[in-house]
């Protein structure tokens, strides 16, 4: 980013912040413009469903609307959006049953290991969404996705080795789900 | 659970879920985000109002604290 955009920027976050009326809405179209598809990936790597990926950035960014105040600018607004995304997300996730999620999965499981079979897939898939949700998300982001455990503590707000100990509590109550339905990882 | 049961349960779990990637909604979401604005006029959070509910019982219950509350404001 150049100096000049920079500059642009800061101003525009300054004014978020601030909550001035004369300035407010501009600077949240701002960055909700600037922000929404970061938003919008992050959600869908949580939730796995297009259509409440999009409900959920909006809810998103109606709770940073609604705590502009709160913004800390060192913090940067990237990283205190993934927070509130993850929140509502979690939030989802805790409203909606295990077999009505993780639709994207399922329709589109990679060809890959070959010894793995389409069965212990789904039924991997299907284990995975009764975890609970907080093990999920870890999970998900750590393993799936195989972020860096120090990102994934940010966005949680929790510290990197809870974040290992929730990873490591998924993975054995999956293993654990899945040699119950005689299927032995 | 060993080391090697982990491995291979994250394995198993990159095979049975795949990577969301780089996706992006279809549109753009901004005329959602106005419809809900106009839906739902900005609030104070519940934590605010917790906030003042607290401060309010606690001015009850030491009003001598009030003035150095002041004074510190």
């Amino acid at each position: 980013m150049r100096d000049g955009e920079r500059d642009v920027l800061n101003s525009v976050l300054d004014e978020f912040r601030r909550g001035d009326p004369a300035t407010f809405n501009d600077a949240f179209e701002t960055l909700f413009r600037l922000h929404q598809r970061t938003v919008y990936g992050w959600v869908l790597r949580i939730v796995r469903n297009p259509a409440a990926a999009e409900d959920l950035t909006v809810e998103t960014f109606w709770r940073i609307y609604r705590t502009h105040a709160r913004f800390d600018p060192s913090r940067g607004f990237e990283a205190w959006a993934r927070t509130i995304a993850t929140h509502a997300a979690y939030d989802w996730l805790r409203t909606k049953r295990p077999e009505a999620e993780l639709l994207m999965d399922v329709a589109a499981s990679p060809a890959g290991d070959p010894a793995i079979s389409e069965e212990i897939r789904r039924k991997t898939t299907e284990a995975f969404a009764r975890l609970a949700p907080k093990l999920r998300i870890a999970a998900v982001l750590a393993v799936v996705e195989e972020l860096p455990h120090k990102e994934v503590a940010a966005a949680l707000g929790i510290s990197v080795a809870a974040v290992k100990v929730r990873v490591f509590r998924a993975l054995r109550l999956l293993r654990k789900d899945l040699q119950e339905r005689g299927i032995t990882a | 659970m060993n080391a090697h049961d982990e491995d291979r349960m994250k394995q198993l779990l990159k095979q049975a879920i795949r990577p969301a990637g780089d996706a992006e909604p279809e549109g753009d979401l901004w005329p959602a985000m106005l419809q809900r604005l106009d839906a739902q006029p900005a609030a104070p959070p519940w934590f605010d109002w917790a906030l003042a509910c607290g401060l309010a019982v606690f001015a009850v219950i030491f009003p001598a604290a009030i003035p150095v509350f002041l004074y510190y404001l």
